[in-house]
């Protein structure tokens, strides 16, 4: 059997399962709903795997499939790209998306969406989410890339509203949907540069003239590449919560816990990473836009960690984990480790997957209960969550061996020592999330799996374990948190075919791209590896994770709630999340959005459409003054005319009554006058 | 038949009007279902048209002609391109879809609503297939009467006022088209001796640049008017709001595309130097900017449903000329391709509204909330239409709507730096007007219990979805259709322009 070809089966398999649900999901029971969906994305992890071995097999490790043409002025195809890039981006989105669509079937059994049959709804919209997932990560070119990328926000904001009877649901689906396009702006202005540019928005055409003699690296001068490579970060910075963008995602977690895991931690917020090391030829050739990148990166990180300190909500502080551990993949980027941002993706879908599956089946168990003030002491009542969840924080808080620890290190070591991009400065920020990062999580375990139990008996009386459907993927993704780092170890660790696999097998798509920064800049001869050195700062972010861990378990553990240092004015400024969300509901939504909306509203009820009403106004004016002057003037004149001849006959009138008495009167006076004056007169 | 196919497009519709004058009025059954069988025979002969339009072929095709007033020059002159072709399948569609939707809409004069709507019906497609100008002006002022009757008698609260607004307006719009028209048929008279207002003819004329530029405005007050770009909107609201729903779908889906489609069949190709001068071409561009954005801020703070549906358009046409003078083939097909998902979308917002306009008998937005527990179809259609409405990709708005800002952007950065805003501010007044009538618990005590949406809705809506999908997934087939016609269209004013920057 080829796969390869079969490639695009991938993306259609979980479409088919989406459109039944939506179609005929009503008329399905749960045990049916629960075989297809699942199914459906299990059938595209095996077709995946099967075409990523026979990839690997391939001399030249690309593989495309073209369906039909789309939009011919762009040149853009319904066509698929199976590289080792996407290669591992499948088989994460298919392999991981399984595993939480299993989990889905046992946490939303109870979960009745606001209508009945909310079931079939919520995996029709979670199928339907894979299969725009897989189109964005298989795409052969930016616009159906882009098909991808609003297809998961649309995706995002139904299953963010699943509960839709909330206002706070709608809020947030709206708000992530809207945030989201402001960074798509960018992206499409993006693409049509790129375009202009290289005249092609094919990955493999784009990435051939870029890395043609055609384009030198933009190195003293902000260019029309380094603009085009910003437009795209700036999509990048929506879709997966940048800063100044990143304000959607913890909203997100309104959505169900399922779906935070797959969308909002694993897979859909990665994408912007994914494409930005799909255009690593591109960000090669800028280092101008790189620094912007690797700046927001950590400036990401440290921000949305610093959050993540003190809120109480057990998905918020998960929500800000994300945003920081995006701001590292960034960071990574934005130095030209291309591999190491999407060996960080890799490896934080594992367990940032698997930390959002453990607090779901925690808030399962607390009968819906999220604040962690009112948790404690659940280690023994659900083990096998407290065990999963034991291992994923190690790992997300960098413990050696564990993934998090792989892929973490070596970001923060290409910080460091990147030749012409690395910072130390970013690395200092780097290194302070990490201790933040370890502190959070740690604070979160502790809260919620140590101490006193703090529920409500009732509650109390209630916890118990989530059936095998949700822990099994829970076991899993724990397997995963600790070996899939293992394919990506440091060098010094050892060189060989397995301990750099990932390296090796991404190489084809980014190495080049690297060549040509190394050959353009002048003194960029490939780094020497300081062993010493790449030891010491192991040694450091370790020593960051460990006390980062103490840290937590001293305030949280030892301390009583009211010794526990408050943290005076930073406190509420970081509960308050910087007060970010209230500034831009003041610049954006009230000021630019409804203030602008209601001022050019009035404008065209007043202004133009008085404009209209005053000619209308004005005709009639006029038609009343000419209406006047034909009464008056016109009319007048006749009627003047008229009453002058009238005035002047006045007296004459009286002479012709008609009366023929009155005739012979006057002929008889007129008479006796003419006597009278011959009479008299002589 | 095939000779004449055009002519029997054109007047199926009257014909139809003919027999209904006949029928008896208290047959309303009868009556109804005759201007339905019109209206669907009037779709079914224009599919042998796209059937067999030959999209490699230069020019006009299914031409005919005929002598009209021989004295004056007028000829029966019509045939199609790619344009037209699509501009009529729109119209004989959404005419069908609009008349079989007032089935239980339309409870009194049935007999004169729906001989309004046929009469309208050829006056458009006459619009469409006239090659001879004053045969397209007659067509064009034939358009007006039915629509006011339209608005005037079937509508809402304030439908005197929108009647007698639309009709005005337009008709002042168009009777400065007159002036330009005539203009056009002296000067070639005085070029040639012989009286003709044959478009083909009247292209072959010399004109100066400033003297195409004052026919260029004279024409662009009666186009304008008509899309209706920005300032010459405000008659579009009031009308979209107080007509029928039948009459807003039609007045969007199809009336409008009159005012574009003349920006496309006459301002261009006839006055090329004029719709290539940098200042037209500048001033039309921020007119539709300022048409995009302007258009969905006022949209946003609207509280009457249908009236944010009628701001949404302005939204929408400002894409649509954009497209037309970016002047080039991706602009200009993106534009006409838009202007028929217009329609499409458009179309089935204004057939929400309608929906539930016909059940409560209000368009407060206020009045909503919550409406997807009691009628979840419903719901599911309004998503998407919204989808459709706002850009996103596998549905057509987003194919037009990405076509017109790759033109722009080729043309001017600045335009697309501006036009790529729309795309959000569209998105945040569809979100929001969603939100505040379907999400949400059911608030008001008489939405609880409304009917979901009946077979005879269904059998509206699901054409339009199945259609917005189709475009949206594989837009080829127009793109093939619309590349000879455009092309040419470029050419011309291309071509022109520079010619001229030769001889300087």
């Amino acid at each position: 059997m080829n796969f390869l070809d079969l490639i695009w089966l991938i993306p259609i398999l979980p479409l088919c399962g989406a459109a039944l649900m939506l179609l005929f999901g009503r008329k399905l029971s749960k045990a049916v709903v629960s075989i297809i969906c699942p199914g459906s994305v299990l059938a595209s992890f095996i077709l995946s795997l099967g075409a990523v071995i026979q990839l690997a097999g391939l001399k030249e490790r690309t593989h495309q499939v073209v369906l039909f043409t789309w939009l011919p002025q762009l040149h853009a195809d319904f066509g698929y790209l199976l590289d080792p890039l996407s290669s591992v981006m499948i088989l994460v989105v298919t392999g991981i998306g399984f595993l939480i669509h299993v989990y889905a079937t046992g946490y939303m059994a109870h979960e009745h969406g606001p209508r009945h049959g909310g079931y079939y709804r919520f995996f029709g919209y979670l199928n339907l989410f894979v299969f725009f997932m897989l189109t964005l990560v298989l795409a052969n070119n930016y616009p159906l890339l882009f098909v991808g990328w609003e297809g998961v926000g649309l995706c995002s904001y139904l299953l963010i509203g699943f509960y839709f009877h909330k206002k706070s649901a709608g809020d947030a689906g709206k708000k992530a949907f809207i945030v989201n396009r402001i960074g798509d702006a960018g992206f499409i202005l993006g693409m049509f540069f790129l375009f202009q540019v290289t005249g092609s928005l094919r990955f493999t055409e784009v990435t051939d003239a870029l890395r043609s003699a055609r384009f030198g690296p933009e190195v003293t001068h902000f260019g029309i590449l380094s603009l085009t490579a910003l437009l795209l970060f700036i999509g990048a910075t929506g879709k997966s919560a940048q800063l100044p963008l990143y304000v959607w995602l913890p909203d997100a977690m309104e959505g169900p816990t399922p779906v935070s895991a797959l969308i909002h931690a694993a897979t859909m917020v990665t994408a912007g990473v994914y494409m930005c090391a799909r255009s690593n030829a591109l960000f090669a050739l800028t280092p101008e836009t790189s620094h912007i990148v690797a700046a927001v990166g950590a400036c990401t990180a440290i921000f949305a960690a610093s959050i993540g300190l003190v809120q109480n909500d057990i998905k918020r502080v998960l929500a800000y984990s994300t945003v920081s551990q995006l701001g590292y993949m960034f960071l990574a980027v934005g130095v030209g480790a291309y591999w190491v941002g999407v060996f960080h993706l890799y490896t934080h879908a594992f367990f940032k997957a698997l930390l959002f599956l453990g607090a779901g089946s925690v808030i399962h168990a607390m009968s819906g209960e999220q604040d962690m003030r009112n948790m404690g002491g659940l280690r023994n009542k659900i083990p096998i969550t407290f065990g999963t969840m034991f291992i994923a924080s190690l790992a997300i808080a960098g413990i050696p061996g564990l993934a998090g620890f792989f892929s973490k290190d070596e970001i923060l070591w290409q910080t460091w020592s990147s030749p012409e991009l690395g910072s130390k400065v970013l690395w200092v920020v780097g290194f302070l999330t990490a201790l933040m990062t370890a502190f959070y999580m740690w604070r979160l375990m502790f809260m919620t799996f140590f101490g006193e139990p703090r529920m409500d008996e009732k509650t109390k009386h209630h916890i118990h374990e989530s059936p095998k459907t949700m822990t099994i993927p829970l076991m899993v993704l724990a397997g995963g948190s600790v070996v899939a780092g293992w394919i990506g170890m440091p060098k010094v660790f050892g060189e060989n075919g397995f301990m750099q696999g990932l390296e090796h097998w991404l190489a084809p798509v980014f190495e080049s791209g690297r060549e040509v920064a190394h050959a353009a800049v002048e003194h960029g001869a490939a780094a020497q590896h300081d062993t010493t050195m790449e030891w010491v700062l192991m040694g450091v972010s370790i020593g960051a994770a460990l006390s980062g861990i103490f840290l937590a378990r001293h305030i949280y553990l030892r301390m009583k709630a009211e010794d526990r240092p408050t943290g005076g004015f930073i406190y509420p400024v970081l509960l308050n999340k910087w007060y970010v969300d209230e500034l831009y509901d003041f610049l954006f939504v009230n000021g630019l959005s409804k203030g602008g909306g209601t001022l050019m509203a009035k404008f065209d009820t007043n202004v133009i459409d008085g404009g209209v009403n005053g000619t209308a106004w004005l005709t009639r004016m006029v038609s009343r003054i000419s209406m006047w002057y034909d009464t008056w003037i016109v009319d007048g004149l006749v009627n003047l005319t008229a009453f002058t001849v009238r005035a002047l006959s006045f007296p004459v009138r009286f002479l012709q009554t008609g009366f023929l008495q009155s005739y012979a009167l006057v002929f008889i006076a007129g008479v006796l006058g003419i006597f009278g004056y011959f009479w008299w007169g002589r | 038949m095939q000779e004449h196919l055009l002519s029997i497009i054109l007047f199926t519709p009257l014909l139809g009007v003919l027999v209904l004058m006949f029928l008896p009025r208290s047959q309303k059954t009868l009556v109804r279902l005759w201007a339905n069988i019109s209206a669907a025979a009037g779709l079914l002969v224009s599919i042998p048209l796209i059937v067999n339009f030959n999209r490699n072929a230069d020019g006009m095709q299914f031409v005919e002609r005929m002598d009209w007033i021989p004295s004056m020059g007028v000829q029966y002159l019509i045939g199609v391109d790619g344009i037209s072709v699509l501009m009529v399948m729109l119209t004989t569609i959404m005419g069908f879809l609009a008349i079989f939707s007032s089935w239980d809409a339309v409870k009194d004069r049935e007999k004169e609503y729906y001989a309004m709507f046929l009469i309208q019906q050829t006056g458009m497609i006459g619009v469409f297939i006239s090659m001879d100008f004053l045969l397209f002006y007659v067509f064009w002022e034939m358009v007006l009467v039915p629509m006011y009757f339209i608005i005037g008698v079937w509508g809402g609260p304030r439908k005197l006022y929108a009647a007698i607004k639309f009709f005005l307006y337009t008709l002042a719009g168009g009777v400065m088209m007159l002036l330009g028209i005539l203009t056009l048929y002296f000067v070639h008279f005085g070029q040639t001796g012989r009286y003709t207002f044959e478009i083909a003819e009247l292209m072959k004329l010399n004109m100066p640049l400033g003297l195409q530029q004052w026919v260029f405005w004279a024409f662009f007050l009666g186009f304008a008017v008509k899309v209706p770009m920005f300032p010459f909107h405000t008659w579009l609201p009031d009308a979209h709001t107080e007509a029928p729903t039948a009459g807003s779908v039609i007045l969007a889906a199809v009336l409008l595309k009159m005012g574009t489609y003349g920006f496309l069949r006459f301002s261009l190709p006839l006055l090329p130097k004029a719709s290539s001068d940098h200042t037209i071409v500048t001033v039309l561009a921020t007119l539709s900017i300022i048409g995009i954005l302007y258009g969905a801020f006022v949209s946003l703070m609207q509280k009457d449903w249908k009236k944010l549906v009628a701001y949404s358009s302005v939204s929408h046409l400002g894409f649509c000329t954009l497209g037309i003078f970016a002047l080039n083939q991706a602009g200009i097909a993106g534009s006409v391709i838009q202007q028929i998902n217009h329609g499409i979308s458009t179309g089935m917002l204004f057939l929400v509204v309608g929906v539930i306009y016909e059940r409560r008998h209000t368009r407060e937005i206020s009045e909503y909330g919550g409406l997807a527990h009691v009628m979840p179809n419903y719901a599911i259609v309004f998503a998407i239409a919204m989808l459709s409405s706002a850009g996103l990709p596998l549905l057509n708005g987003f194919v037009g709507e990405f076509t017109i800002l790759q033109g722009a952007f080729d043309a001017n950065k600045t335009w697309a730096a501006f036009a790529v805003l729309g795309v959000i501010f569209g998105a945040a007044y569809l979100l929001w007007l969603y939100q505040r009538t379907m999400l949400g618990e059911v608030t008001n005590e008489k939405n609880k219990g409304l009917p979901d949406l009946n077979w005879r809705e269904w059998a509206v809506f699901l054409p339009l979805i199945l259609w917005a999908i189709s475009i949206g997934v594989y837009p080829k087939p127009y793109f093939d259709i619309l590349e000879k016609p455009v092309a040419q269209i470029v050419h011309r004013v291309h071509q022109t322009a520079n010619t001229e920057a030769a001889i300087r």
